[in-house]
């Protein structure tokens, strides 16, 4: 009952920050002076129409009001006015997100599984050369920002090599799973893995081995078990009560992705998308992006942090 | 505390104190000879005993040197351009073993195999420096050849438009230090004038009729190409009024009447053919070598990427001097006071911190980029983006500490508020305080690289230079000539590197407790 009610006050508390911050956007936004619609015949007077609908030409407080009926009512972010001219929004955003959420999703499928195993390695060697190893490598990985990565991959696996191609498969030549389709995202997903992999291999080792050392696992050696039936049953399963929330923070950060990945590889995800309307200022893609990375963010949050008492029983949310 | 006392107790006058030991006394214990060792003192030590993270200090400092003197010391600057040594190969003598001899690879058939090699023939060198190998075409039985090219002296010699003044000048240079520039033009020079490698052309071609020859020129019977000049003659000696240093073979001809040229009166002027590298040192001072090439304006990579990097340094330096007093005043009174002040302030940390960072700088961007430039609003944003994480840091640190024994000793002594944050709490968490803050740098580094890379934040306006500038110029050769990104990326990787061996180091030096811990 209490967990209950902390996760209601939780919840209730993100969506008040989302209230605030996606009021700040909208006060900002509005203050920027309204960019010329292009000449594209019948497209401005559609899109003239909207802005009126929209309440362009009546006080702020109006507008606003209006934003937040036709988004909670209908999902409705208004029309693109400098990309995409003339068509939802929410439509091309919601075209784009597969692509995104593919790659991210490709890159967590390949590292995760990797990243755990490589600490699982290290943790049980530890102090060996194998850990030594590892925790050399994971330093490095861990320091180099993605797009050094990216870089060297494109130009070795797709320039020197021509193994892969420079651009992604588009989902109307292939399904969104499929071999082609990750073959083609493949120098994508490496790059975004090496971080990832390296993150979650020193998270491992750490946890591991602080569980290792423990009085219960000494105490499971001692009534008889092996030392894989010990690290299985219970040390693994007690690592995996912090590793677990970092996953599922990572599954839901996909959704927002990489952008300067999405840029160097050229993907046509939400990325490109947002940094289009930064560069060519159009605000009604802006605002609906950046509530939606803001909102992304606060879920990302929220989840991991609830997820620990949904794990482990022993953490007691709520509580002082 | 000293107040307190003085108010308790009335003065007391001096004569009245004796000391406790009398003077003849001997004492047995024995006296303390070593110095104390402090907290700063002793932290040190054991930072030096980390051999991984000294090293990481090292290739910072020389990093952080790299950023700061190559602009006073290189020939170059961020606004230096030339429109021939454009996208040059590295060259950099003492490491060219390590393929930085300005060399590009090329694979050419017998006519440009041809022009490569006569280039420099007439000052005694070639641009060719290596054949790699010949192969043979097997539909057409003409050779290949893989040659590895000097790009610096490829350029080879171009056509330039002087003035009468510019003339006399150059031709007074000449005269002085004995090198020569100008050369005779050749004898194709009314039909190749335009063309790009024209002044290249100065030997005879095998077949000047078929143009499917292009640029091949006599060869031996091993097929190795003789090189006939072909300059433009004339019958008077100093025509063009060029009375400067001249070819040795330059002699007249057999029957003395066959003088090369060396200058074309035009309206304007004179034009000449120069040897670009040597023109290039009579106008600049210095002979063109690029220690990590140029990108497509020809700027010289090696300072603009000093320069990068320097406002990497700035920004990222200058926004955590400046966040650091804010967080920790904000985070000490969230952590002191704590209840319904922490309550408030949380929150409001809260709402700023869950704004993702990209959101804030784009907004920022838009707002205030037209106003103050695009350093202030990188330095907005990442001081708006990144106080909060100190100030986290700061009341953790204190919820941790003023429970503690010795904080209530010292209110019970006494001591205000004031005190007790800045004397007893603050001192204890210090060391947390200052590698949280350290390891914030490399963040804002790669942010900052980010923004300028993805174009949100533009530097292009403006005469300076962002490593992610650097890096989207790279991008679009990358295929052709990796030389471009490879150095900007070597260099932040490293960076990135030693910050976070230095900083974990510190870490383990400065809280001996979390060593091996991961934050």
């Amino acid at each position: 009952m209490r967990m209950l009610k902390y996760v209601i006050k939780r919840i209730l508390l993100m969506i008040m920050t989302f209230f605030i911050i996606t009021t700040i956007c909208f006060v900002l936004i509005k203050l920027l002076p309204l960019p010329a619609v292009k000449e594209m015949g019948r497209d401005v007077n559609l899109i003239l129409a909207r802005r009126e609908a929209m309440g362009y030409n009546k006080p702020i407080l109006v507008q606003y009001y209006l934003f937040w009926k036709n988004v909670i009512l209908h999902g409705d972010f208004g029309l693109g006015e400098q990309i995409y001219s003339g068509q939802e929004v929410s439509t091309i955003i919601l075209q784009k997100l597969p692509y995104t959420v593919m790659v991210n999703l490709y890159s967590i499928l390949l590292s995760v599984p990797l990243g755990i195993l490589f600490g699982i390695y290290a943790a049980l060697k530890k102090n060996k050369w194998q850990d030594h190893f590892i925790s050399t490598a994971v330093m490095f990985f861990i320091s180099v920002p993605s797009f050094v990565y990216a870089f060297i991959v494109q130009y070795l696996l797709c320039f020197k090599t021509g193994w892969f191609s420079l651009t992604v498969a588009s989902k109307e030549a292939t399904p969104f799973v499929s071999w082609a389709m990750f073959k083609s995202m493949f120098p994508a997903v490496l790059s975004m893995g090496f971080g990832t992999i390296a993150g979650l291999t020193r998270f491992t080792r750490a946890e591991l081995s602080e569980v290792l050392t423990s009085e219960y696992l000494l105490l499971a050696r001692t009534k008889g078990l092996t030392k894989r039936q010990a690290v299985i049953r219970h040390a693994l399963r007690n690592a995996m009560v912090p590793i677990l929330p970092m996953i599922l923070g990572e599954f839901i950060s996909i959704m927002s992705g990489s952008l300067i990945i999405e840029k160097i590889f050229s993907i046509p995800g939400v990325g490109a998308l947002f940094l289009n309307s930064v560069v060519l200022r159009d605000y009604n893609f802006y605002l609906a992006l950046a509530m939606f990375y803001t909102l992304i963010s606060l879920v990302g949050t929220i989840v991991v942090d609830l997820s620990y008492g949904f794990i482990d029983p022993r953490i007691k949310m709520g509580e002082r | 505390m000293t107040m307190e006392n003085k108010n308790a107790y009335p003065e007391i006058p001096a004569e009245k104190f004796a000391f406790a030991r009398r003077e003849n006394e001997k004492i047995h214990d024995k006296k303390l000879y070593t110095k104390p060792v402090g907290y700063f003192r002793d932290a040190m030590r054991r930072f030096g005993k980390n051999k991984s993270s000294v090293v990481a200090a090292y290739i910072l400092l020389a990093l952080f040197l790299f950023a700061l003197i190559v602009p006073f010391v290189s020939h170059y600057d961020v606004s230096f351009r030339d429109g021939y040594y454009k996208l040059a190969p590295p060259k950099f003598g003492p490491l060219a073993f390590l393929g930085m001899d300005g060399c590009n690879e090329r694979r050419e058939p017998q006519a440009g195999y041809d022009y490569y090699k006569s280039i420099g023939v007439e000052y005694g060198s070639t641009s060719v420096k290596k054949v790699k190998n010949v192969t043979m075409d097997e539909n057409t039985g003409k050779p290949f050849y893989t040659i590895n090219v000097d790009y610096y002296e490829k350029v080879g010699f171009v056509y330039v438009d002087l003035s009468e003044n510019e003339y006399n000048a150059l031709k007074e240079y000449q005269n002085k230090t004995g090198i020569q520039v100008a050369y005779p033009i050749p004898a194709n020079y009314k039909t190749n004038f335009l063309a790009v490698n024209g002044a290249n052309l100065w030997y005879e071609l095998a077949d000047e009729s078929a143009s499917t020859a292009g640029m091949s020129a006599h060869h031996d019977e091993n097929g190795d190409p003789i090189f006939v000049p072909a300059y433009r003659t004339s019958k008077k000696e100093n025509s063009g009024r060029y009375d400067s240093i001249k070819l040795a073979s330059d002699n007249g001809g057999e029957n003395g009447d066959a003088w090369y040229v060396y200058a074309v009166k035009n309206q304007s002027g004179y034009r000449l053919r120069v040897l670009y590298k040597e023109y290039y040192k009579y106008q600049n001072g210095f002979y063109s070598e690029h220690i990590f090439g140029t990108n497509q304006d020809g700027q010289d990579l090696f300072v603009c990427m000093a320069v990068g990097a320097r406002i990497s340094f700035l920004i990222s330096i200058s926004v955590v001097i400046f966040i650091i007093p804010f967080g920790l005043i904000y985070g000490a009174i969230e952590g002191y006071y704590g209840s319904v002040a922490d309550l408030i302030m949380e929150r409001i940390a809260e709402i700023i911190s869950s704004v993702p960072f990209i959101v804030v700088a784009t907004l920022v961007n838009m707002h205030l980029l037209k106003y103050v430039g695009p350093m202030w609003c990188l330095w907005i944003s990442f001081v708006y983006a990144d106080w909060v994480g100190i100030a986290g840091r700061v009341r953790t640190q204190f919820y941790r500490f003023k429970g503690q024994e010795y904080v209530l000793a010292a209110r019970t002594l006494g001591a205000s508020d004031k005190r007790l944050i800045f004397r007893h709490i603050l001192p204890n968490s210090l060391g947390t305080i200052v590698t949280g803050t350290i390891l914030i740098i490399p963040g804002v580094i790669s942010s900052e690289i980010i923004l300028s890379y993805l174009g949100i934040v533009s530097f292009q306006t403006s005469n300076i230079v962002s490593m992610g500038t650097i890096l989207s110029q790279g991008e679009s050769y990358l295929s052709t000539y990796p030389h471009m990104l490879m150095f900007p990326a070597a260099y932040i990787a490293l960076l990135e590197i030693a910050f976070n061996l230095f900083g974990n180091g510190l870490r383990d030096a400065l809280n001996p407790s979390l060593r091996g811990a991961d934050e």
